[in-house]
């Protein structure tokens, strides 16, 4: 039973990893990447990690996916048509340093000589892998990793914001400063204001009328009001 | 299956993630297999945490998933603010360095 | 004692440094120097360098005869691993000798020269490189080593070539400049060869020590020791015009007359003669090199003899002459009858420069026309030039009582007393005699006497001829009388006092010197030299007989008269003679006008050769191995290695971020495999 849920998971995961490489429009390389996840998911199960499981599907799948489902959307519809001048020589090497790394980590970890590797594991305590033991490992011996870790994650989600801040127009927009981070928006802070399209009813320090002439117009993007 | 199956399907994941970070030009893509690699290094950790008997692995596996998320984050941010400006998505179109 | 050599040796170096101090300050003065003063200038130092050196006569005299080699060292040059290079002049007999008959003679050059050269353009340039040129002489036989000699025989060809083409606007001067100075310079390296070859066994340069060694280190006809002698020989032929290296010296009378009188009768190609005699103890260590150089010598003097004999320019039959009789001084220092060569060395300094002096006169009064063919009659206008040219052709000629006869007699005499192979040598001698003095009075009886041209009417009359539109005696080429061609003005002596007193003196010298040296009556020279040859077999012994000296002066006075009777019989009483006999010895004649053909064997040998050699190393080694393998080459390959590495920068990230994948696989590799 093992063996044939192992065979199925390993090879969707495989057809996943290929997908994602190989399709050329980008937002098939998410959705493959996604039942990638899912079969990586049933393999940690098949090894036990209950809640490794559980946190990808959730997490990975759940949220870090959609971000990027948002984001294709947003940008990168098209079909990337390979350039001949940077094309096949480049291709060729990738794909042989590729094969290479393949060969030199299977030697490295297959052939290492140790003898673990082909048992199916130490012998297990109780409650290996379940919630409970991963957050008395969390807060206990990996209590300094643990809280860097959502210190890394307010650093992130802080930098995110900056870069996605609307400046003016095209050009490199004035310094930001701190004062004006924490002024409050001239309108009411609406998606349509970010995108600088005329709301309309909001106050004059609106995006003037008209599409401005550093406004993208990215094909494929839906452009319905979110206000 | 022996832990060894599971060490294949790693290594296998991670060079495919690394020849599509080679060969795509989308940086979105790039960062997808970008993706690849991680899961592919979770897999390897948690089948190590499975053959020593220990959670280390796991609590590696879920620190790992968190920094993909993070990195994930700012580099979609980057990739956004680059399309915003008209720059092209392509990085192919990165040549400064040639000559 | 010690007094007296100081004062040698600053007498040496007065005599040596004064002409250098003349030509200083005349190409210093070159713009201010009014009329004749450069020329007033030079004369003085020469004087001056002509008083230092009787003065150092007579130190020299005053010290005992063992005494007489004087080593007068200003400096060391270099005093490394074996090399004794100093700047050391030796003063003995010998080169007091040789330092009397150049700054003599070159004073009265020096003065008729005054007088010539004015209104030439380029006086004072004249008088600063002929000073130049009496110092590099006095230089070359000062010398007390083999380095200071090498150096004053580089300046001496360096000082021939500035003065051969002193009129440097003329083509046909500047070509035999060079000429004389690329064969002068083929003789510095047999020179500079000659000396290493010695120098690598005596471990000494100078000539002292060397001479001293040579009988302990070389043994008879030692190998290194006759290549060594026959290279410094090559040097001698080289600067003394000997066969087969003498073809620059007709083409050198391109230059001034005064330059023909000083460096090619007097002085410069007589340097051979003073090496040869200088090296004496090596050359008689080494038969077989002294047999080359008697048997050149011989050589030379009857091929000269015989194309002097159908020369039409004036000048180049005295040249040819010149030839000839160094022939007999390098016959003679080279069979050991060191007194007689040197001895005929000076009585041929004054006679002719006496010639070419006389020469130059007549050629003025032809407004520089220098051709046989076009003068006659001078005898009635030029009465004082026509006594010179007399005075020198009879001594020339060997006519008994004038110096000529005394000096070359007692070569041939001295020759033949050798007893072996030499007597072949002294008959080839006095049959060159003979012609000797065929040619000479060929020559004065062309130019003087006959029915008088027009030039010489015109003389007579009162007036120098004079023409407006100077043009070049070979070539034919109109010239202008700026700086670099002869001046507009021509000088004969009869108008001309410094002129006259340097002819005078000279003659007087000519036709009296004799007496210096009669053989067994008066060996004044013979004497004087004597310390320098002390320990040499052939000064001592070798000496002939009464009878035969006393034949030898009978056969050749008999001889000398009998070449200038013929002379006037055939140029004089039976005008026309001479155009008889040219047309039935046709192929003879030919080879005496076309100077034996060395011209053109030279230019088949050598220049052609090394002309087609030059074309291959321009066209296929310069372009092709140079420039194509080597610069190219190596350019080449760095340009296409730069290339190469130039491909890894495409500009592309992946592509580095490929390259960063592969280094980390190759690193794991390595571990993996060391593991």
């Amino acid at each position: 039973m093992d063996v044939v849920l192992f065979f199925i998971a390993g090879i969707g995961a495989i057809a996943g990893a290929i997908g994602v490489v190989a399709l050329r429009n980008p937002f098939y390389s998410v959705l493959s990447l996604v039942a990638h996840l899912f079969a990586l998911a049933v393999l940690f199960l098949l090894l036990l990690a209950q809640f490794v499981a559980a946190a990808q599907i959730v997490v990975y799948a759940g949220a870090v996916m959609v971000l990027y489902v948002f984001v294709v959307a947003y940008i990168g519809g098209q079909d990337q048509p390979v350039r001949p001048q940077a094309g096949g020589r480049l291709t060729a090497l990738a794909i042989l340093a590729a094969a290479c790394l393949f060969a030199v980590l299977i030697i490295a970890t297959l052939g290492s000589g140790l003898s673990a590797i082909d048992s199916e594991g130490a012998r297990l305590g109780e409650g290996f892998g379940q919630p409970g033991a991963i957050g008395e490992l969390l807060l206990t011996r990996f209590l300094l990793p643990f809280e860097v870790a959502s210190f890394l994650l307010l650093v992130a989600a802080v930098g995110a914001v900056v870069l996605a801040r609307r400046r003016g127009g095209a050009g490199a927009g004035e310094g930001l400063t701190v004062a004006e981070l924490f002024r409050a928006p001239d309108g009411v802070g609406s998606m349509r204001e970010a995108l600088g399209r005329p709301t309309g009813t909001n106050a004059p320090a609106d995006a003037p009328a008209g599409p401005r002439e550093g406004l993208p117009t990215p094909s494929g993007v839906s452009t319905e009001d979110r206000a | 299956m022996s832990i060894g199956w599971y060490l294949a399907i790693s290594a296998l994941v991670f060079c495919i993630g690394a020849g599509g970070v080679l060969t795509r030009r989308n940086p979105l893509v790039i960062l997808l297999c970008l993706e690849l690699m991680l899961n592919a290094a979770n897999l390897a950790l948690v089948a190590f945490s499975r053959m020593h008997g220990n959670g280390d692995g796991q609590i590696f596996a879920i620190i790992v998933m968190v920094v993909a998320a993070c990195e994930v984050t700012v580099g979609l941010g980057v990739i956004v603010a680059m399309f915003r400006r008209r720059l092209p998505i392509d990085v192919d179109e990165l040549r400064a360095l040639q000559g | 004692m010690r007094y007296i050599v100081t004062s040698v040796k600053t007498f040496a170096w007065i005599c040596l440094l004064a002409p250098l101090a003349g030509c200083v300050l005349n190409a210093l003065l070159y713009r201010v120097a009014r009329g004749r003063a450069a020329g007033v200038i030079g004369t003085l130092f020469l004087f001056v360098s002509f008083a230092a050196a009787i003065a150092a006569f007579f130190s020299l005299q005053d010290l005992g005869a063992e005494e007489r080699h004087v080593r007068a060292i200003a400096w060391d040059l270099a005093n490394t691993v074996g090399v004794d290079a100093q700047l050391g002049l030796l003063v003995d007999p010998l080169s007091v000798f040789m330092a009397l008959v150049v700054s003599g003679v070159s004073a009265l050059i020096h003065l008729y020269s005054v007088a010539y050269m004015d209104s030439d353009r380029g006086y004072s340039r004249f008088f600063s490189y002929l000073n130049f040129f009496v110092f590099s002489m006095l230089l070359l036989v000062l010398a007390g080593n083999f380095l200071l000699l090498i150096v004053g025989w580089a300046f001496v060809g360096a000082a021939s070539y500035l003065l051969i083409s002193f009129w440097y606007r003329r083509e046909t001067a500047t070509k035999a400049g060079i000429k004389a100075f690329v064969i002068n310079v083929l003789g510095d390296v047999g020179l500079v060869l000659g000396t290493f070859f010695i120098f690598r066994h005596t471990g000494s340069l100078d000539f002292l020590n060397t001479f001293g060694q040579a009988g302990e280190v070389f043994s008879r006809n030692d190998g290194d020791l006759v290549a060594g002698l026959v290279l410094l020989l090559l040097g001698a032929f080289a600067k003394s015009a000997q066969v087969p290296l003498h073809t620059w010296l007709p083409d050198a009378m391109e230059g001034p007359t005064p330059v023909s009188a000083l460096i090619h009768a007097a002085t410069m190609v007589t340097a051979g003669v003073y090496l040869i005699a200088r090296m004496w103890p090596l050359f008689e260590l080494a038969p077989a090199a002294a047999a080359v150089g008697a048997i050149i010598g011989t050589v030379t003097l009857f091929i000269a003899a015989t194309i002097a004999l159908t020369q039409t320019d004036l000048k180049r039959v005295i040249a040819y002459s010149t030839m000839s009789q160094i022939g007999y001084m390098v016959l003679a220092v080279s069979s050991g009858a060191y007194v007689a060569g040197l001895f005929h060395l000076m009585t041929h300094a004054l006679f002719k420069a006496l010639l070419f002096m006389a020469a130059g006169s007549v050629i003025a009064a032809m407004a520089g026309v220098q051709n046989l063919d076009r003068m006659g009659g001078f005898r009635r206008a030029m009465p004082f030039t026509f006594g010179c040219f007399v005075v020198g052709g009879l001594a020339l000629a060997g006519v008994p009582p004038f110096s000529g006869f005394f000096s070359k007699d007692e070569i041939l005499a001295y020759v033949a007393a050798r007893e072996d192979w030499h007597v072949v040598l002294a008959v080839v001698g006095y049959v060159a005699a003979f012609l000797t003095a065929v040619y000479t009075f060929r020559m004065i009886f062309r130019a003087f006497l006959g029915e008088p041209v027009e030039e010489a009417r015109e003389l007579e009359a009162g007036h120098l001829h004079h023409v407006d539109v100077h043009t070049n005696p070979v070539s034919g080429e109109v010239e202008d009388t700026d700086v670099g061609f002869p001046g507009a003005d021509h000088h004969i002596a009869e108008r001309e006092m410094p002129m006259k007193v340097a002819m005078a003196l000279l003659a007087v010298g000519a036709a009296v010197a004799g007496f210096l040296q009669i053989p067994d009556v008066t060996e004044v020279v013979h004497d004087f030299l004597e310390p320098t040859f002390a320990g040499s077999v052939y000064f001592e012994d070798l000496h002939p007989s009464g009878g035969l000296t006393a034949l030898g002066l009978i056969v050749g006075t008999v001889l000398a008269l009998g070449g200038i009777a013929l002379a006037h019989l055939i140029w004089v009483r039976r005008p026309g003679t001479a155009e008889r006999i040219r047309e039935r010895m046709v192929p003879l004649y030919r080879l005496s006008l076309n100077k034996w053909y060395f011209d053109e064997l030279i230019d088949l040998v050598v220049v052609r050769p090394a002309r087609h050699l030059g074309g291959v190393a321009q066209s296929v080694v310069e372009r092709v191995i140079i420039d194509g393998g080597v610069t190219g080459g190596a350019s080449g390959a760095v340009r296409a290695g730069s290339a190469a590495v130039r491909a890894v920068q495409t500009g592309f990230l992946r592509y580095y971020v490929a390259l960063i994948v592969i280094g980390l696989v190759v690193v794991a590799a390595y571990f993996l495999l060391q593991s």
